[in-house]
């Protein structure tokens, strides 16, 4: 049986809503890819049916053998791989396959991080309050993606259509879901 | 008796607020702040001063006013408020201060929080010029914030009763702002005040958000917010302050700045008193002189300072029957808890108001923060914006011009230069509004005092800080304005000087015969206005201070009792007590159990790192003092790593997973230091490695099962695994299945007993243990927290990093000569072991310390003495210990410690001084348990 970081907070993050739409997805497939070689990121790109971000800061997304998959940048060299549960292992080695003997490396992190999928209409507000990072449209289009902290965990925060989506490590989870439950509290008594 | 006008004002006339000061009950209206509605009922004597106990009233209408502060005691206890910028509410509880106020004792029930905003403009003040800025900015598509400190836009005009396109000022301000809050990307903050600028368009502020809803204030709703803001642009309206002139006796209630007395009447429609004499060295105390005049106070002179008095105003006086004397001073008052009479010359004119202009000091304190330099314009008498900055403009009265239309006109300009500046071209021009202004403060006197007596001539009311302290200053020999600052500690009060600052500039200027031009300014610092802590704190309070971290299986340690320890930000359990047990108790029995049979304990918070490319084996081989390249695949190495100084900065174990791939552990504290520390080499020294180090921390969970019994219970959840010694060797790892999870053991051992360190995922951590603890039910597994590791590692001499070493001690001083390899060519550290000090045999070493007395517990950090008796001070100090714990194991007390010379001194008696007695102790090994190592195979 696994347990999610969050397992715990379904029920107050659910009472964040209509403010604030909050929803763990536990046990997603993640893999820590260190590449710098562009044929090496191709191929990788290649095996998954998504090609990596050129751009820093931005992910992208795909639907290949694998379901859909989002590629992160992290770093210059660094991405992050994120795929539906239980894929990590032969996700693992189709990367290591594409990787050959070029220089890099690829980690499954899994359950290093979880996934949290932030959507409402006072999302961005809520962020506001502890991300410093402008989430204006004009400056945070869909398809951003940035390391950043929000309070004071680090986080991965993604932008999609219709909200955000962010990655937070394990043991900072409580912390995450406890210091968004307090954001929340001036948009759910005044909407 | 009432000093109400019988209409005018922006207050809710219908509406009666009740409210308490020192004692006594009046009542006022919604839009008064607490000082004008005192000033309605008559009350100026508001405290009195810090050092003399004078009383002391009310000198402006805004956060520049020096002197009413008042402690607010309902709803809640608030020290050091200005009776000018509390917004009444009904049920107020106030008293005036002298000087100081109280904190409360109760925790404060509010909520503070912050928010950040990005922009391309902002704009600071909503008075006309900052108003025009906004809407100039905003019509050419820009995002701006516009942040002002009153609860309604308007700045100078809400002080005024002046027309602008021949309508009342209000409406083109009402105009205005709401264009502003109805076009997107516009942000209007009112009860704001921009209080820091820092570098690179960060800007604070903090918003009043409830504080004027009085008891009844959302408890939901942040009471204060800190905007934290981040702009492209910035354009400073932040306007004018007048200032008085000082002179004997300047300090009594009724003395007030004449466009605060002003201010009161258009804005708040009150009366200052009902006899007023006016002294001034420009024109725009005439304006408040006339308009008081109309609305029934008896002006009884106005002292102009100037040689000759402005001939149409003198006119329009003389129309009301107001007298002007030009060429002459103020030179004195009388009265007690108010001024009752002003001296002019040696004439004596009865009055319970002074209304007193000395000219206008720009508000250039952002500007200035922002590093903006700053001229001294000598016909002003006053500092302004002496340079152009990139991203930084200074528009209307705070850049010295005080005629409104070319303060508009120099909004406009700002407001579509930082727009453009931001990447956005402006359309049309805002049009200017038409003003019907009689009164510039152009062309004023630069006076800052009237001699007299120095005593009482007041430069700092709050801080009673008089012109002879400034003469004792300078007298001195101080020239400096920061020295004199703090000498006299003018400007050093909530109000920061702004009303005081210049004068005391212009007073030291005189007395030194200098240019104020050549005097560089005091710096101005942020805050502009005073902040609470509370507002800064936010809500990085409580539960949400720290982060706190928890394992994947901390849900159960917290219902099975577990006490916990802060290690770093982690949280850990440290014993599990049963009913009736303490530390000692718990810690001796999940001891023996663990010893005897077997326990577990929670080690997911260990550092984990993968390490992974062609070069990790000589990558570890150089951060190591140990040989790791030589692993085989499916062992594990312990290692020792050192800083560049030869000193130990962390231990752990070393696995190597593959060919090209390692997985390395850190202790708890320093997981991401170790990363950061390999990530530095490999970025600055070793780029050319092939080699990434990923954390996986968090990925795993970890479990340690410790003890005899261990390998049953292993065998009972790992059926794949075949946990014989033979098959099973210490120090090597198997990838297996345990509870039916994926998982990897290891044969590790940190307590010296039979033991496996069991990794799966975190999602699948609390499975796993619970599985271990049913598993180990006839064993009578025992779950163990960090005293007990503690105990377990220091009865086999394992040091702790951080415990047992603090930066100076080497893997030499440790007894681990043999993890520093002598075969190696280098790594880091390695150059520092040859140095003659690394080698020193009187160095610090480790080494174990039993007292006498097996009863006796050493306290940690005790120092050690060689001698029996102390002898007269300076004592020579031995060492100190690191460890002490009462052992099930020895059946008695022991402990580590780090003694000078420690290696040769084993078998020594040594001393502790405890308290009051020496307490003996013999100096031993370091590993006191199992020294044969025969318990590690169970």
């Amino acid at each position: 049986m696994t347990v999610s970081p969050l397992a715990a907070w379904t029920d107050r993050l659910a009472a964040l809503a209509p403010a604030l739409d909050v929803t763990e997805v536990p046990f997603r497939s993640q893999l820590t890819v260190r590449v710098s070689d562009p044929d090496a990121i191709a191929a990788m790109g290649d095996a998954l049916g998504v090609r990596f971000p050129a751009v820093p800061c931005t992910f992208s997304a795909g639907t290949g053998e694998f379901g859909a998959v989002e590629v992160l940048w992290l770093g210059p060299d660094e991405f992050l791989v994120t795929a539906s549960p239980d894929l990590q292992v032969t996700i693992e080695e189709v990367l290591r396959g594409a990787l050959q003997d070029v220089r890099g490396s690829v980690v499954d992190t899994s359950a290093q991080r979880t996934t949290v999928v932030l959507q409402g209409p006072r999302a961005r507000d809520v962020l506001a309050h502890g991300c410093s990072v402008d989430l204006h449209p004009a400056s945070a289009p869909r398809g951003t993606c940035v390391q950043t902290l929000l309070a004071r965990t680090g986080i991965v925060l993604q932008v999609n259509d219709d909200g955000y989506t962010i990655l937070v490590r394990s043991s900072f989870a409580e912390y995450f879901a406890a210091w968004l439950a307090d954001a929340a509290t001036e948009y759910l008594a005044v909407p | 008796m009432t000093h109400r006008t019988p209409t005018g004002g922006s207050i809710d006339r219908n509406t009666l607020l009740r409210f308490t000061f020192n004692g006594t009950e009046y009542t006022g209206h919604p839009g008064d702040t607490l000082a004008s509605a005192l000033l309605a009922n008559g009350v100026h004597s508001i405290g009195t001063s810090v050092k003399l106990g004078r009383p002391r009233g009310v000198v402006a209408a805004g956060s520049e006013d020096p002197t009413s502060l008042v402690q607010v005691e309902a709803p809640f206890s608030e020290p050091m408020l200005l009776a000018t910028t509390v917004e009444l509410y009904d049920g107020l509880v106030a008293r005036g201060l002298s000087g100081q106020g109280r904190l409360s004792a109760e925790p404060d029930p509010a909520r503070y929080d912050a928010k950040h905003e990005h922009c391309d403009v902002l704009v600071v003040g909503a008075g006309p010029a900052g108003l025009v800025a906004a809407l100039t900015a905003a019509r050419a598509g820009a995002r701006v914030v516009l942040v002002d400190e009153q609860n309604q836009a308007g700045g100078a005009l809400l002080g005024v009763d002046e027309y602008l396109d021949d309508r009342p000022s209000a409406e083109w301000v009402a105009d205005v702002v709401a264009e502003l809050k109805s076009t997107p990307g516009v942000l209007v903050l009112e009860r704001t005040t921009a209080f820091g600028m820092y570098q690179d368009g960060f800007v604070l502020a903090l918003q009043k958000r409830t504080d004027h809803l009085g008891f009844a204030a959302p408890a939901a709703v942040a009471r204060h917010r800190v905007w934290r803001i981040r702009t492209r642009q910035t354009v400073l309206a932040t306007g004018a302050h007048e200032r008085p002139v000082v002179f004997a006796d300047n300090d009594r209630p009724g003395i007030m700045l004449a466009s605060s007395a002003r201010t009161f009447l258009h804005r708040y429609g009150v009366l200052p008193g009902s006899r007023a004499v006016v002294f001034t060295t420009n024109d725009s105390a005439y304006c408040a002189a006339i308009d008081l005049a109309e609305s029934g106070v008896d002006i009884a002179l106005i002292v102009d300072a100037r040689a000759e008095a402005p001939a149409r105003l003198s006119t329009e006086c003389a129309a009301r029957g107001i007298e002007v004397r030009a060429g002459q001073f103020v030179t004195g008052t009388e009265g007690s808890s108010r001024v009752e009479a002003v001296l002019v010359g040696d004439q004596r004119i009865a009055c319970d108001t002074l209304l007193v202009s000395g000219g206008w000091n720009p508000v250039v304190s952002l500007f200035s923060q922002a590093r903006g330099a700053l001229r001294y314009d000598s016909e002003l008498g006053a500092f302004v914006p002496g340079e152009e900055l990139p991203t930084v403009r200074v528009a209307g009265s705070a850049t010295g011009e005080l005629d409104l239309t070319a303060c508009t006109r120099q909004g406009r300009d700002a407001g579509a230069g930082a727009a453009r500046a931001a990447g956005f071209t402006p359309g049309g021009q805002v049009p200017l509004p038409a003003s019907d202004s009689r009164c510039t403060a152009r062309s004023g006197l630069v006076l800052w005092r009237v001699p007299g007596s120095d005593d009482t001539s007041f430069v700092d009311l709050q801080r009673d800080s008089t012109v002879a302290d400034v003469l004792r200053a300078t007298g001195a020999g101080l020239r400096s304005l920061e020295h004199i600052k703090r000498y006299t500690t003018i400007g050093t009060a909530h109000d920061q000087g702004k009303t005081s600052g210049m004068i005391a500039a212009g007073i030291v200027a005189e007395a030194l015969g200098v240019e104020l031009g050549e005097q560089r300014p005091t710096t101005f610092r942020p805050p502009y206005t005073s902040v609470s802590f509370a507002a800064l704190a936010g809500r990085d309070r409580g539960e949400l201070h720290d982060p706190v971290r928890v394992t994947s299986i901390h849900p159960w340690h917290v219902e099975h009792g577990a006490l916990f320890e802060n290690v770093g930000q982690w949280k850990r359990p440290w014993y599990y007590p049963q009913p009736g047990e303490d530390l000692h108790t718990a810690v001796l029995r999940e001891c023996r159990a663990t010893r005897e049979s077997v326990g577990l304990m929670d080690g997911s918070t260990l550092g984990k790192i993968d390490v992974q490319g062609q070069d990790a084996g000589k990558f570890l081989d150089m951060l190591y003092t140990n040989l790791m390249s030589t692993l085989k695949v499916g062992k594990i190495r312990y290692g020792v790593m050192c800083g560049v100084d030869g000193m130990v900065i962390d231990d752990g174990t070393v696995i190597r997973v593959g060919e090209e791939r390692y997985l390395v552990t850190t202790t708890t504290g320093n997981a991401a230091k170790i990363l950061d520390w390999m990530e530095e080499w490999l970025q600055t020294e070793w780029p050319h490695l092939d080699v990434h180090c990923t954390s996986v921390t968090e990925h795993w969970a970890t479990i340690p099962l410790v003890g005899p019994r261990s390998r049953d219970v292993l065998a009972a959840v790992a059926p794949d695994l075949d946990v014989s010694n033979e098959a099973f060797e210490f120090m090597t790892w198997h990838d297996t299945t345990v509870a039916g999870v994926p998982a990897r053991v290891c044969r590790i051992s940190f307590s010296g007993e039979l033991a496996y360190e069991i990794n799966v995922t975190g999602w699948h951590g609390l499975t796993v243990w619970k599985a271990l603890m049913e598993a180990g039910k006839p064993y009578g597994i025992t779950p163990y927290g960090t005293e007990t590791m503690h105990v377990l590692r220091a009865e086999k001499g394992y040091p702790i990093i951080g415990q047992e070493t603090d930066a100076t001690v080497t893997p030499q001083d440790l007894g681990m000569s043999w993890a520093v390899s002598k075969k190696k060519p280098d790594f880091i550290g390695k150059r520092s072991f040859a140095r003659a000090e690394n080698n020193r045999s009187d160095r610090k070493q480790l080494v174990g310390l039993l007292p006498v007395d097996p009863a006796v517990l050493l306290p940690e950090g005790s120092q050690i003495v060689e001698t029996d008796r102390l002898p007269e001070p300076p004592v020579r100090m031995l060492g100190h210990v690191t460890s002490s714990y009462p052992s099930a194991a020895l059946g008695r007390t022991f402990a580590l410690a780090l003694v000078r010379s420690g290696h040769d001194r084993i078998g020594e008696t040594l001393y502790v001084p405890v308290e009051d007695a020496l307490v003996p102790v013999t100096v031993t090994e370091s590993v006191l348990y199992d020294k044969e190592g025969a318990r590690r195979d169970g």
